[in-house]
């Protein structure tokens, strides 16, 4: 046996990088590399056939005349404005709702956990089947007399924007439960109990005790729902393509148009910057306006 | 025994009904999924009213698809890149998240900044770039071109740091003091203590890739290389027409990720839980 005393050192100081440089080549050449190159390309005209030529802010130019990107960002931005108060509010409720040790508790946060697990792509599809004019949905709504003719959801494109939300909300809401599940068990129980024989209702409960000590969760969630919403394009592409007229094309979606249809990488790179510093923007936002008020 | 009051029963009782609101909104469309794939050729699928059961349930849908599409090949991919994906995300994030947590050295600040922000950049900026390079290593229709984007990312590796940093420091120094190597004690020591951890890492990652549709969208276009996501879009986009078909692909290709939630569920719950809240 060695004496102690020698061996208590730091080791050989290039040990530290050796354990670093597998993940670190992979980040370099799939994340810090092509963000550079994203860069680089959106000020050039490079569309995969031709040599990439410097053009200056041409494309950024070009982002800032074309009204398909002014009508994208406008979806895009309606679209976080609709769906992320929903994915911060409605799984609150659903947390408290399943946040009780009653029989079956198990299988029911596991049922409402089912549409996160579920690739976007068979999601588009499950209520693209349950859309269809004469489908199961219309039947609900005609049949409790809600409408008197069958709702277009896909097809009008009034609808449309708003019946590829519901897609987004449905398929993001068990796991923004999860998370507010976790909060909610850092809440004293003694709050509550005292409530109780305070006689606070339920609601109030909710509104005093609940939603503001849930506030580091609700934090996160509009973070991560607000990147999510930001950043759709599975349930687009699957259900409506971006139609009908234009109605449902996302940034992300024209971007990925602009880049694999029309092969303008240049100009898709473009649009890309411009989308993560929107990304960037709304993050340090929402978590300053957060903070603040916490 | 005294019989439960009418006073304590109705809040649960009510409690019930909200949940089984919720259930038909979240559950209820897999089922009407499940129904229709279960549906004869003979039975109009657009009847009024719609019927909620089969009137001859038959797995001839199922049969069908198999046929005229490699949908057990399709299976084989996503699980194979799944696997792959995983495995490397485990390894890396861990061997990363060891010195980020555990052993002091210079440039672990800028490191640790340069990590942070690369977790803000989103996929859809990076894709062009990253299609361009894999098609110039070769990498288009490929397994390892489907895996490597996916091999490592930044919030694995805050992941499993904070897993390492929970790990009382007594337990390694009394290794260091045996003179047990770095690599050793990683292994030996360390890994095995973080193994709930480790577990959830992976339950995550699994679910992330076997769902992606942009990249392998991207990256394959040879059938014999798709991924289930891109096999039932392909369904879809051939038998547009017969819902029977595309719902009976669909139900495959969720079969199996239903069997994973099943074996791994304490997992996510968990898991959603740490992750969101630390990392």
């Amino acid at each position: 046996m060695k004496p102690a005393s020698s061996t208590r050192i730091v080791g050989n100081p290039l040990i530290p990088y050796v354990f670093l440089i597998p993940a670190c080549v992979v980040l370099a050449t799939f994340v810090l590399y092509p963000a550079l190159k994203a860069i680089y390309l959106s000020f050039t005209n490079f569309n995969m056939i031709r040599q990439a030529e410097f053009v200056g802010f041409a494309n950024y130019l070009n982002v800032w005349r074309d009204p398909f990107f002014w009508a994208a960002l406008k979806n895009t931005l309606l679209y976080m404005v609709v769906v992320v108060p929903v994915l911060v509010i409605a799984p609150i409720f659903l947390a408290a709702l399943v946040n009780k040790h009653i029989p079956g508790i198990t299988f029911i946060r596991a049922a409402i956990y089912l549409p996160v697990i579920t690739s976007l792509v068979i999601s588009g599809l499950i209520w693209k089947w349950v859309y269809e004019e004469q489908g199961i949905l219309n039947y609900v709504l005609l049949a409790s007399g809600l409408t008197t003719d069958p709702v277009a959801f896909l097809t009008d494109p009034a609808n449309a924007l708003y019946s590829v939300m519901a897609v987004t909300i449905w398929s993001g809401m068990g796991y923004y439960m999860v998370i507010y599940l976790a909060g909610l068990q850092s809440i004293p129980r003694h709050l509550y109990e005292v409530a109780e024989v305070e006689g606070v209702s339920a609601w109030q409960q909710m509104i005093h005790i609940t939603i503001p000590l849930l506030r580091p969760s609700i934090a996160v969630v509009t973070v991560m729902s607000s990147i999510a919403a930001m950043k759709v394009f599975e349930e687009v592409y699957v259900m409506t393509q971006g139609g009908p007229m234009d109605s449902t094309k996302t940034l992300v979606y024209y971007l990925y148009e602009s880049a694999f249809s029309e092969f303008e990488m240049g100009y898709a790179s473009a649009i890309g910057v411009v989308l993560f510093l929107l990304t960037l923007v709304f993050s340090l936002i929402n978590l300053r306006f957060l903070r603040e008020k916490a | 025994m005294k019989k439960p009051s009418l006073r304590s029963v109705l809040p649960l009782l009510f409690r019930y009904v909200a949940i089984m609101i919720v259930l038909l909104f979240t559950v209820g469309p897999f089922l009407w999924l499940l129904s229709t794939s279960l549906k004869s050729a003979g039975e109009n699928i657009f009847a009024y009213p719609p019927m909620f059961v089969p009137q001859q349930p038959t797995l001839d849908n199922f049969f069908r698809v198999v046929e005229s599409q490699p949908f057990f090949v399709y299976l084989k991919n996503s699980a194979l890149v799944a696997a792959l994906s995983v495995a490397l995300n485990l390894l890396l994030a861990s061997l990363a998240a060891y010195p980020l947590a555990r052993i002091p050295f210079t440039g672990r600040a800028v490191l640790f900044i340069v990590l942070l922000s690369s977790m803000m950049i989103p996929f859809q900026l990076l894709m062009i770039p990253v299609y361009e390079l894999a098609i110039s290593l070769g990498l288009q229709n490929t397994y390892l071109g489907l895996v490597l984007p996916h091999a490592c990312t930044a919030f694995g590796i805050f992941f499993m740091r904070q897993a390492f940093l929970s790990v009382p420091a007594a337990i390694e120094e009394a290794a260091i003091m045996d003179g047990v190597s770095r690599l050793r004690i990683w292994w030996f020591v360390m890994l095995p203590l973080v193994k709930p951890s480790l577990a959830t890492l992976a339950v995550f990652s699994f679910i992330a890739v076997w769902g992606d549709f942009l990249w392998p969208l991207i990256i394959i276009d040879q059938p014999s290389l798709f991924t289930l996501p891109l096999g039932v879009n392909r369904l879809a986009s051939t038998f547009s027409l017969d819902w029977r078909l595309v719902a009976a692909g669909a139900v495959f290709s969720i079969i199996p990720i239903l069997l994973f939630f099943t074996f791994t569920q304490r997992y996510f719950i968990e898991g959603a839980m740490k992750g969101a809240v630390k990392g």
